[in-house]
């Protein structure tokens, strides 16, 4: 028999053990040397999810379902493989916030709503009293069952009169811990470095002694997990926990609702996100933390098996083989070590929740309700810090005074596993507004307090109030029937749908109308100001430079907001956070001035840290005069639109130059068209005026080299063809070349000072004998005085030949008359060269000056010449800087004038 | 050459293995009643420990591998703009 007062020595042993631990990291961090600021003690201190549910309750449900145990802790790992999305984006907003509970997450990141922080602390309370009752409950139970060493039984409470009520001591000794560790401070995100330590300790205790457990059962009782399975593999009811056949139907459903634990829950909220020192813990924490859960299971099927296999006939509760097993195989020091093993559970689960709890029973609902009673007249009172602490200590004794009442009224009436998992369905419905609400900003505070409440009503109605009835406190009939014999309405089956376990069936109903009205509600809904502020704000936390600019924006002086620091935070704390803040501006804070923006947000946040973000917002709301959303608080709502419309226009001035340049490209590409067209037009004409003449050459060659006996006379006449045609060709060839030479600037122009008189001489000399033959007169008229032309004198000669050979051309045999003028103007010389010729149209005397373009119709019908002529005349014209066109009306004749400059000019 | 936005796709795709290594109908698959053994251990129980197992090994060889060397994690800038976290 272990003695009463053994087993309580011990167990005060122990915790006075921790409290060493606690006391100890916490005169190491205020000498500054943190032993919790690394990520082993932070993984460690998560593993606080493994409570005495998992220490003896595990054990239990694999004895009964098999694997059923496991998606408890296989969710937990899903959702640490998820860490690097979610759970880094929690800790950042929380930092960035000074968030300390999950209800002021909630109530931040839907403006800071006082109600939503208000509700989730309620549901905390209902939710986790249970929970705590359960600790309560494996710590008496297994405390009984060791006292009744060696004899194993399922007995309740012994007569023990000292002891009592084991979990009332149990209570107690955990409220005097979570007190002194636990409100140490006034600002809850300084981190409680002594209880992170002692909870990291009991992990440690907790996991070796389940393992011992776990070691002794398979290898000490057994030989091994071979010889273990293979017997149990003997009994058919164990053959059947085997396979998948044993699973609860819930599967999914349990893993789902454990991944939203882990992270729902307080205390795990609290010691993932609260007691973070730095984000890059987080690495780490991501895989020792499934491994811890992971090593803490390897053993409980052996052990369930064990158990099951040593006492076949069911006398001993499952629920109790960790100690059982030892005890029955007369091994008192191990059964010792394992009832530590859970009271390190169990301890740990309640001082993390009493904390967290408490505080979110301060910040959320004591001071929201205590500043709005205005004749407390609270918001003058000089130091409230003390307040603040005391009700946080209060909260902790109400806490677990509540959990010892409920273990006393309900909890004998079920088992383990079925408390705890009622508890984190109430945890689950926090889960669509928490992680929803970090990714879609639309979420409104209307959308998730209507999820969360209907999620928590629903929650009471098909978990919470069954479990009351099964206890005995509301008829039982409640269960069977459905309220006043409502088939429909049974709280177990709701709307008739049946066949569920009772945690699926609650879950589904209670998140199907979470996530509904959370969703509808946010989209029909319109946000405020600093609900889409703080939305913004969650939700990009790591695109901004995390600074809050929900700032008041008002005028209050600097002493004032010291005055308000001072009272929630205490003189000393204040002083410090002041130097801090000048120190970080880097100038000295003047008391007198008003304070600005920065320091208005500094001091907010730093209440917040210490009274919740909701009452922080009151109280500074107080202070300032004349609250409104600040300049930049606006700007940065702006600056995400501002964005979008300055790439818009960053678009648009793109599209405009894309425009322009594809209209440059278009005229350009319509210019090369053209001058494409015109390359074959040229090309075509060119081969076309070579044809003509090569083709008589051709012939009258063929002719004369056919026909030898030609008569001389015939064979001259063909031969002078063949040699007029020739030259024409030459002359072609040449024209080409010129006017090829003239238009790609080749040409080698010979600029000099040119008499004009004597180019037209030289002209007229050239082409006197042309003139004779064909009688046509020619009337030169020179002035006598003529200054000098600037140009190329052999051009100049040319392009008289070509006007006047033009002219000749076109005058009628015998009766021509070609008429050369000069006209000296004031920077010009004009020349005009006159015939009476045909004519030429009056739409055709622009395309003359086009290349190959011909006169044709009138009465001649055969072109007359190469029709290169006037373009080259034009080329040299405009080249020299003059101008070149032709006057003319059809029958009477045509006059071509160009224009030269002079050289002195 | 980093690429931290690896973490996240990774974490991603590990968690939709995770869920289905862990599906009642994968896990179905290893169901060979207590006969089909590993080393002695009944071939589900085995899978599903192994399974556990192999999901938190690639899980720390993904965020220790791909994590970058600073001390903060990629998007990090300092925790605060202001003032820092602890007083």
């Amino acid at each position: 028999m272990i003695a009463g007062w053994f087993l309580v020595a011990t167990s005060l042993a122990y915790l006075s053990l921790l409290f060493a631990i606690a006391y100890w990291a916490d005169r190491r961090a205020d000498a500054g040397r943190s032993v919790i600021a690394n990520p082993y003690i932070y993984a460690l201190s998560i593993g606080v999810y493994a409570t005495a549910w998992t220490f003896y309750g595990s054990v239990g449900r694999a004895a009964s379902t098999g694997l059923g145990f496991l998606p408890v802790y296989i969710g937990p790992t899903l959702m640490f493989v998820l860490g690097w999305i979610v759970l880094l984006k929690m800790i950042r907003i929380s930092k960035v916030h000074r968030i300390t509970t999950i209800a002021d997450f909630i109530s931040s990141r839907y403006g800071k709503s006082h109600l939503l922080g208000g509700l989730v602390t309620i549901m905390a309370v209902i939710g986790m009293v249970p929970y705590i009752a359960l600790q309560l409950k494996a710590v008496s139970t297994s405390f009984n069952v060791l006292l009744h060493y060696p004899h194993v039984t399922a007995e309740g409470p012994s007569g023990f009169a000292v002891i009592g009520d084991t979990a009332l001591w149990v209570a107690i000794l955990m409220a005097a811990f979570a007190i002194l560790f636990g409100t140490r401070h006034i600002d809850a995100t300084e981190h409680h470095e002594g209880m992170v330590a002692a909870i990291a300790f009991e992990s440690v205790v907790k996991l070796i002694a389940f393992l011992s457990v776990g070691l002794f059962v398979t290898y000490g009782m057994f030989d091994g997990f071979g010889d273990l399975f293979s017997r149990a593999a003997e009994v058919p009811e164990m053959r059947e926990l085997m396979t998948t056949a044993a699973l609860d139907a819930d599967w999914l459903a349990l893993t789902f609702l454990s991944m939203t634990a882990i992270i729902c829950l307080t205390r795990q909220f609290q010691v993932i996100v609260v007691e973070n020192v730095h984000e890059r813990h987080l690495i780490k924490a991501m895989w020792l933390l499934p491994l811890y859960l992971l090593l803490i299971n390897i053993f409980v099927l052996p052990i369930a098996f064990g158990g099951l296999l040593r006492f076949p006939d069911g006398s001993v509760d499952a629920d109790t083989f960790v100690l059982a097993l030892p005890m029955a195989e007369q091994y008192p020091g191990l059964a010792l070590f394992a009832f530590i093993g859970g009271l390190s559970a169990a301890t740990g689960m309640v001082i993390v929740a009493t904390v967290a709890i408490s505080t979110m029973i301060c910040n959320d609902l004591v001071m929201p309700g205590l500043l709005r009673f205005a004749w407390l007249h609270l918001s003058e009172r000089r130091d409230l810090s003390g307040l603040l602490l005391n009700i946080r200590r209060g909260a902790i004794g109400l806490i677990l005074l509540l959990g010892y009442l409920y273990f006393l009224l309900i909890g004998e009436a079920y088992a383990l596993v079925a408390i705890g998992l009622v508890s984190f369905a109430a945890a689950a419905q926090w889960a669509p507004a928490l992680i929803i609400g970090m990714y879609w900003k639309t979420a409104s505070r209307r959308g998730a307090l209507a999820g969360i409440s209907a999620g928590f009503l629903i929650w009471t109605y098909t978990l919470l109030l069954p479990s009351f009835a099964r206890s005995g406190y509301l008829p039982e009939g409640f269960i069977e029937f459905g309220p006043f014999g409502i088939e429909l309405l049974k709280p177990y089956a709701l709307f008739g749908l049946e066949g569920l376990n009772s945690i699926s069936h609650s879950l589904f109903w209670s998140l199907l109308a979470n996530v509904g009205l959370y969703v509808g509600v946010s989209l029909l809904d319109r946000q405020s100001t600093i609900e889409r502020l703080q939305a913004t704000l969650f939700v990009d936390v790591f695109r901004q430079g995390g600074a809050d600019t929900a700032t008041m924006y008002g005028t209050v002086s600097a002493t004032d907001l010291r005055d308000v620091a001072e009272r929630f935070l205490g003189r000393e704390h204040t002083e410090e956070a002041f130097a801090e803040y000048a120190r970080l501006r880097g100038r000295a804070l003047d008391l007198n001035a008003n304070a600005d923006g920065d320091l208005v947000q500094f001091v907010e946040r730093r209440l917040a840290g210490a009274i919740g973000a909701a009452s922080a917002r009151v109280m500074i709301g107080s202070t300032v005069k004349g609250e409104g959303v600040s300049v930049d608080a606006i700007m940065q709502i702006l600056d995400e639109t501002s964005q979008v419309l300055k790439y818009s226009r960053q678009l648009e001035q793109k599209s405009w130059e894309l425009e322009l340049a594809t209209s440059e490209l278009k005229a350009a590409n319509k210019r090369l068209t053209e001058l494409d067209h015109l390359k074959d037009d040229f090309l075509s004409t060119v081969t076309h005026e070579l044809r003509t003449p090569l083709t008589s050459i051709r012939s009258f060659s063929e002719i004369l080299h056919d026909t030898p006996d030609l008569d001389v006379a015939e064979r001259q006449h063909f031969l002078s063809i063949v040699i007029r045609e020739s030259e024409r060709l030459t002359r072609l060839i040449n024209q080409v070349l010129d006017l090829t030479k003239i238009e790609t600037g080749r040409m080698d122009w010979q600029m000099s000072d040119v008499d004009v008189r004597d180019v037209i001489n030289h002209a007229v000399t050239a082409l006197k004998q042309l003139f004779d033959e064909k009688g046509i007169g020619l009337e030169v008229n020179l002035p006598a005085d003529l200054p000098p032309v600037r140009g190329d004198r052999d051009q100049l000669i040319q392009l008289a030949i070509n006007l006047l050979s033009n002219a000749e051309k076109f005058c009628p045999e015998g009766k021509g008359r070609v008429v050369v003028d000069l006209a000296p103007g004031n920077r010009f010389l004009t020349v005009s060269i006159a015939d009476n010729g045909p004519g030429i149209p009056e739409d055709q005397q622009q395309l003359i000056f086009e290349k190959f373009h011909q006169v044709r119709g009138g009465n001649t019908g055969n072109p007359m010449g190469s029709g290169l002529g006037l373009a080259i005349c034009r080329g040299i014209v405009e080249h020299l800087g003059g101008r070149i066109w032709v006057r003319s009306r059809p029958g009477h004749g045509a006059t071509f004038y160009f224009t030269v400059p002079f050289a002195h000019s | 050459m980093k690429r931290p936005g690896d973490i996240e796709e990774r974490s991603i795709a590990l968690f939709l293995l995770g869920l289905l290594l862990f599906s009642p109908l994968v896990m179905r698959i290893f169901d060979r009643g207590a006969d089909v053994t590993v080393f002695g251990i009944p071939l589900l129980f085995a899978y599903v420990f192994l399974a556990w197992a192999l999901v938190i090994l690639i899980l720390a060889l993904v965020v220790e591998r791909l994590r970058p060397d600073g001390d903060e994690p990629p998007e990090a800038g300092p925790p605060e703009a202001g003032p820092p976290e602890n007083a």
